[in-house]
This record gives structure tokens, C-alpha cells and sequence, in this order.
């Protein structure tokens, strides 16, 4: 399989600045994660202030997790494939320029307004409505970008990373208008045009979909690229990636309901959303087995090559946390673990080990190339190593510790005396956690920590190369 | 959900599982050879044309076949009930039916002993502290020594009265504290005035005029409730001022806060959630914090 390093006619420039706040916005959304965990276990790292406390920088958080450092995963991973596997330039620079700077300027605004406490109370959409208006200007403009390459392609056939690319493009924006419809009352507070249960179910429809085809099929579309790529082999079944494409997509749009079991949602509502969940299992695991198959042939590489343990494991991450999903979604298992840790669990083996892991991945493939290095290689293998086995540990260490935190939780709060009353108040639930937010804790800052060594591996890629003469690489 | 609405619910729902099937059907074999590629080829990379998985396809087909079982016995078609006639409401009322069932006796049997004798027995005691950490101790606080706003359960100064029955009755019913904002009536003198007085009833130091600018305010807008002496009136809820004991804070400013904006405490009725028994049990268990 021919790599070639030397393609003048890409547009890498919007590509490099994307891979390189991918890291900054890691490095600062993992930090801010830290910083919270502390805050659970020792509540005096809250400092009694209000821009400081839990309240405002859980939001910080997960914007700056998933939309700074998954969202610019994206950007650059979506515009670097659709030039490759097109065989295009992008159709117009000056768009990719307003497209980088338009989403950094939607990141810098949850920035500042997030802490101040300028928030539309919606869970993963808590920005207030001029920065919702901009986000959805940037959001559109990429569309336009991205299909437009596409269509200038100079392939008969569309390969399937630009499917999950464009189902994610296209699903993103409706969730996004639909979700964030509101009455601006001034410039920093408006309210949902929806009301009571309405307003939760549309609310999970946009959240679990945020999942759905943002953190899934945006970064599917990231491994159906990088995982044959770095395997050097062909990508297991065409089929497979046909019939999990169509089925992910189309069920994924029904499982929010799975978020509100055993509230005032209509009993109906729940029973679909808990049955679709289930049947998402299959489309799910088509992706990793299409993954994890692909390398038949190649095991051995995963020996030499941490870029590929990088994939792999995100893949097999992946894996076990749609299966978790599906039967955390069964209501009588939901009855138990909804509400507990056990979902702050699940959240973080998806997000630290399948997304996170697969855009590590990306990156170290991807960097070296897009700054022009001739060997297409990052500045050191062994500090590649060095941070998988942290992402590794510390990704373990996270859901392990919420695992136990939250069946304990499930357990204490369910528990009951001989006369019926509860055995356990809430806060004796809450002390026993303690020590589980301390683990949590340190595999949180070790993940973060990896970062750092990303952060200066990458660093020294792009500066240090003798060889580099980017742009005419 | 009009009838028109439950076919969309119904033909959206079956339709899909349908679609996946059919999707499923057309891709399960490829006639060809293993190791077989599509013949695409994008940036280098080639797919090969194997078939399904197996065992993936009858993952799906099972998870489908289940779907659609569910279905037909719980609620998820629009208005189609489900053949099992089950309703999360009917679920728990059947669950709080049998829990009534074998819980309420124990209960129940304490019901004939007086309120403030119920401190006496151990094993009441034991389920009225089981009762008090789960609903009371959010704002009571877990040792009954209340908080901010919260009052302390374990003194023996009752804003609403003494009486064992009126705890029950606190319980059972919730209370509800006015104290209005006299900022606008007596203006910011009147309040730093009134605040004067109100320290000098509590021997504490303040300006020899304003406590009596404040006796006079005192008596034109405070002794409706608080009393002429401020000794509070328990059937109003309204406080005792001279006894020490400050729910929103015993500063200066705090007093002055109080005063200008009012204070609307709230306990809620707990009447719905326990029911009689439980809560005879409770306010023994309270009464007897202080004995």
C-alpha cells in the first residue's frame, strides 16, 4: 500500500491548526476535569467562590471536552480525510479559515461566559443564544465546506468515512437548532420555547444524539480512515460497514428517552426508547468489529506500534461501553443505576477510552504529516508508549472507581430495615464514596498528565524537524 | 395522543425495525470469495468483501425479535396498552399497596401512646431515627442541630409552641413563616433604629436614642406578633427576640436584613409522604431531642 507524504495540493494549513488546539483544548479540558473530581472528594477546593465552584465549571468541562478537543479532532480529522480520500483540495481556503476561527470563537465565548454563570441550564447546551446563533453560522459554513469538497471529489465511489462524517455534519446541526430554540429575554438569558416533560424529552433527544453523532459517528468516521491506514490493511467488510452505517444512524435518534426512565415521560415514550437502545447494540458493534477485524493479519504490529495500541484499545473501549449502554438502558437495571456514578462511568469509558484514545491516535498519525515531516513520524515512538500506558491506567482507574461507586450508591440508597425506612441517609451514601473520588482523581490527572507528554511531543514534531519545509513538503 | 398521532408512533416504530431487517436481509451474503475486495480504493485503502458475522447477525435479529416483543406486551405502539395491561402507575401502587400491607402495622401499634411518651420506648426511638435521616435531616441537619434558616431541634424553644401535638402538627401539615419587609414603611433610620432596641432587649450594646426611636417604631409596627416585650406569639409562628436564639443570624446586619426584606421560612407538610403513623412515631422521636 503506497503512503505518500507529498500532496502540495491539500490544504493542511486548517488541518495543522486544528490538530494543534486538538491538544490545547485536551490539555485544558482534562485540567478542568481534574480540577472538579478535587472538587467532589475535597469541597473546599470549591474556594467559596462562585466562579470557581463545581456548579460553573462542570459545564466548562464537558463543553470544552467534547466540542474544543472532540470538536477539533473532528474538524481536523473530517477536512484531512475528505482531501485524501477525494483526492481534492478543499474548494475554498478562505471558508476553512472562517470555519477554524468561527468554532475557536464559539470555545473562547463558553470560556468566558460559562464561569460568569451565563448559562440556558440545558445539559451539553448551556450556551446562551448568541453564542448558539454563531456556533450554528460556524456549523453551517462546515457543512458547506465539507460537501462541497465532496462533491468535487475525483472518486466515483464515496469511501465510508465521509458517510459518518456527513450523517454527523447533517445530524448535528438539527439537534443543535431544534434543542436551543428559545425566547432571548436580554443579550445573556433566554428561555427554552419548550416546557415541563416536552422540554426533557427534546432535551435528550439532543443529548443522547450528541453521543449518538457526535462522539460516535464523527469519530467512527475518524477510525474507518486511520485504523487501515495505520493497520496497512484493507478494512475487513464493505457489507458490514453498510448495514451498521444505515442501522446506527437511523436507532440512534430514538434512544433518548432511555435518559428519563421512570419520570413523568409517558410510559410509551420509555418503552420505545428502552427497546431501540437494545437494538443499537448490533450497529455499534459493527464499527468495532470492523475495526478490531481489519487488523487480521497485522497482530503483530500492535508490538512495535503504540499509534495502533492507541486505536485498538480505543475500539475495544468502544466496544464495552455500547454493550454497557444497551443494558444500562433496560429499565430495571436503570432503576438501580440511574442517578449513581455508575453513569459518570459509563460516560468517561466512552469518553477517555473511545474518544479520547481514537484522536490520540489520529493525532500521532496525523501531525507528522500535516507539518511535513519526510518520514512521516512523530518526534519520539517511546513517548507515544509512555502515554498510552498512562491514557491506559488512568482511563481504567477512572471507570473502575466509579463502577464500585456507583453499584455501592445503587445499593445504599435501595437498602431498606426490617420496617421498611431506608438504612442509609443520602450523605452516609456520600461519605462512602469518598474514597472512589480519590481514585477518580488520580486516574484523571494521570490521563491529564499524558496529555502534557502529547502536548510536548507535538510540540517538538513541529519545530525541531531538520528536514520540515511545510506547505511545499 | 389523537389517533392520528398513535399510527405515526406505530408506523415510525415497526417501520424502522422493518428497514433494519430488510437492510440486514440484502447484505447478510456477497457471492464471493473470502478475501474478496470491493474493488474501491481510497487514499490506499482497500475494503474486503466478506460477508456478515454470524454471530453478529443473530445478535441483531435477537435484539429485533425481543423489540418487537416487548411491544406487544408493554405500552410503546402509541395507544396501544401492551397485552400485559402494565402502567408504571399501576406498578406502584401495587408496590406502595404491599408495603402498606406489611409495613403500616408496625407503625400503627405505637399510634395509641401519646406523643410525648413515645421517647420512652427504645424501639420507637429507633424508627423515628430512621424516619429523621431520611426526610428531615436534609435541612435539620444529621444531628437535629439545624443550620441557616433551619431551626435547631434540639433545644427546647419551639417557634410554634411546645406542645408534643403541635410538633405532630408541624409535621403532618407543614408551616409556613411570614415576616414582612418593613423597608419601604420605616426607612433605613427606622431599621437601624428598631435593630437598636431590639439588640437592647438582649442586653446588648447599642445607642441610648435609637433604642428609643426603636421602642417607639417597636411599638407601632413589631408588637402585632412579636409581643410588647418581643416574646414572640407561637400561634403566629412569630419568634421570641429575647431569647438568643437567631434562625437567620444574630449580627447586626443580619437583624437588619431581617427586618428590611422580610424572611418567608417554609417547612413542608409531610402528611402525603408518611401518613399518620410514621409521623406520630416522628414528632415523638423530635419531641423527645430535647427531654
Amino acid at each position: 500500500m503506497t503512503s505518500a507524504y507529498n500532496h502540495p495540493e491539500y490544504n493542511y494549513k486548517v488541518v495543522r491548526q486544528f490538530a494543534v488546539m486538538t491538544v490545547v483544548w485536551g490539555v485544558i479540558g482534562m485540567l478542568v476535569g481534574v480540577i472538579i473530581a478535587g472538587q467532589l472528594a475535597w469541597p473546599a477546593l470549591n474556594f467559596d467562590t462562585p466562579w470557581f465552584s463545581f456548579g460553573r465549571l462542570r459545564p466548562l468541562h464537558t463543553n470544552a471536552v467534547i466540542f474544543a478537543f472532540g470538536g477539533s479532532a473532528l474538524f481536523a480529522s473530517s477536512l484531512f480525510i475528505v482531501q485524501r480520500t477525494c483526492q481534492t483540495r478543499l474548494f475554498s481556503d478562505s471558508l476553512a479559515a472562517v470555519v477554524f476561527w468561527g468554532w475557536q470563537a464559539v470555545i473562547v465565548c463558553a470560556v468566558v461566559t460559562l464561569p460568569l454563570g451565563i448559562t440556558s441550564s440545558k445539559e451539553y447546551a448551556e450556551l446562551e443564544w448568541p453564542i448558539d446563533i454563531l456556533l450554528t453560522v460556524v456549523w453551517v459554513l462546515y457543512g458547506i465546506l465539507f460537501f462541497g469538497t465532496l462533491a468535487r471529489r475525483k472518486t466515483k465511489h464515496i469511501y465510508v468515512a465521509n458517510w459518518f462524517f456527513s450523517a454527523y455534519i447533517i445530524a448535528v446541526g438539527i439537534l443543535h437548532i431544534i434543542n436551543s430554540l428559545a425566547i432571548p429575554v436580554s443579550l445573556t438569558k433566554s428561555y427554552s420555547i419548550y416546557a415541563g416533560t416536552v422540554d426533557a424529552m427534546v432535551q435528550w433527544w439532543y443529548g443522547h444524539n450528541a453521543v449518538g453523532f457526535f462522539l460516535t459517528a464523527g469519530f467512527l468516521g475518524m477510525m474507518y480512515y486511520f485504523v487501515p491506514k495505520q493497520a496497512e490493511r484493507p478494512v475487513y467488510s464493505y457489507r458490514l460497514s453498510v448495514v451498521h452505517f444505515w442501522s446506527l444512524i437511523a436507532i440512534y435518534v430514538w434512544a433518548g428517552p432511555h435518559h428519563l426512565h421512570y419520570t413523568s415521560l409517558p410510559d410509551w415514550v420509555q418503552s420505545l426508547g428502552m427497546v431501540m437502545s437494545l437494538m443499537l447494540l448490533a450497529p455499534s458493534w459493527g464499527g468495532m468489529i470492523n475495526g478490531i477485524m481489519t487488523l487480521s493479519g497485522a497482530w503483530d504490529k500492535l508490538r512495535t506500534d503504540p499509534i495502533l495500541k492507541f486505536l485498538v484499545v480505543s475500539l475495544s473501549f468502544y466496544g464495552m461501553s455500547t454493550f454497557e449502554g444497551p443494558m444500562m438502558a433496560i429499565k430495571s437495571v436503570n432503576a438501580m443505576s440511574h442517578y449513581t456514578d455508575w453513569t459518570i462511568g459509563h460516560v468517561h469509558s466512552g469518553a477517555l477510552g473511545w474518544v479520547a484514545m481514537v484522536s490520540i491516535g489520529t493525532m500521532y498519525h496525523l501531525v507528522p504529516i500535516v507539518f511535513g515531516r519526510k518520514q512521516g513520524k512523530m518526534y519520539s515512538l517511546k513517548l507515544i508508549d509512555i502515554h498510552f500506558w498512562m491514557a491506559t491506567i488512568g482511563t481504567v482507574m477512572y471507570i473502575v472507581s466509579m463502577w464500585v461507586n456507583g453499584l455501592m450508591q445503587g445499593l445504599m440508597w435501595r437498602a431498606v430495615n426490617d420496617d421498611g425506612t431506608l438504612t442509609y441517609s443520602f450523605v452516609e451514601s456520600v461519605e462512602a464514596s469518598f474514597p472512589g473520588y480519590v481514585v477518580r482523581f488520580l486516574g484523571g490527572a494521570i490521563f491529564m498528565i499524558g496529555m502534557l507528554v502529547m502536548a510536548y511531543n507535538v510540540w517538538k514534531t513541529a519545530t525541531t524537524d531538520p528536514e520540515s519545509s511545510e506547505g511545499a513538503a | 395522543m389523537s389517533t392520528a398521532w398513535s399510527w405515526v408512533v406505530i408506523i415510525g416504530s415497526l417501520g424502522s425495525i422493518l428497514f433494519f431487517y430488510v437492510v440486514l436481509q440484502l447484505n447478510r451474503q456477497t457471492g464471493k470469495e473470502s478475501g474478496e475486495t470491493t474493488g474501491h480504493i481510497h487514499d490506499g485503502i482497500e475494503e474486503y468483501d466478506n460477508p456478515l458475522p454470524a454471530w453478529w447477525y443473530w445478535l441483531f435479529v435477537l435484539t429485533m425479535i425481543y423489540g418487537v416483543g416487548y411491544l406487544i406486551w408493554y405500552p410503546g405502539l402509541g395507544n396501544f396498552p401492551g397485552i400485559a395491561d402494565w402502567t408504571s402507575v399501576g406498578e406502584l401502587e401495587t408496590d406502595q399497596e404491599a408495603s402498606r400491607a406489611r409495613y403500616e402495622p408496625l407503625f400503627a401499634k405505637y399510634r395509641q401512646l401519646p406523643v410525648a411518651e413515645i421517647y420512652k420506648v427504645p424501639a420507637a426511638v429507633k424508627m423515628g431515627q430512621r424516619l429523621f435521616a431520611n426526610n428531615c435531616s436534609v435541612c435539620h441537619g444529621s444531628t437535629a442541630a439545624g443550620g441557616f434558616g433551619f431551626p435547631d431541634l434540639i433545644d427546647d424553644v419551639w417557634t410554634w409552641g411546645a406542645e408534643a401535638s403541635t410538633i405532630k402538627q408541624t409535621i403532618l401539615h407543614g408551616r409556613k413563616a411570614a415576616m414582612p419587609a418593613w423597608g419601604t414603611v420605616i426607612g433605613d433610620q427606622g431599621i437601624r433604629d428598631v435593630t437598636a432596641y431590639i439588640l437592647s432587649l438582649n442586653n446588648r450594646e447599642a445607642d441610648p436614642d435609637a433604642v428609643a426611636q426603636g421602642e417607639t417604631l417597636f411599638g407601632n409596627f413589631c408588637i402585632a406578633c412579636h409581643g410588647p416585650e418581643g416574646k414572640g406569639l407561637p400561634a403566629l409562628g412569630a419568634p421570641d427576640l429575647t431569647n438568643g436564639i437567631w434562625l437567620y443570624g444574630n449580627s447586626r446586619s443580619r437583624i437588619e436584613f431581617s427586618i428590611r426584606n422580610g424572611r418567608n421560612g417554609e417547612m413542608p407538610g409531610f402528611k402525603h409522604k408518611l401518613g399518620e403513623n410514621k409521623a406520630h412515631i416522628l414528632a415523638g422521636y423530635v419531641y423527645g431531642l430535647s427531654r
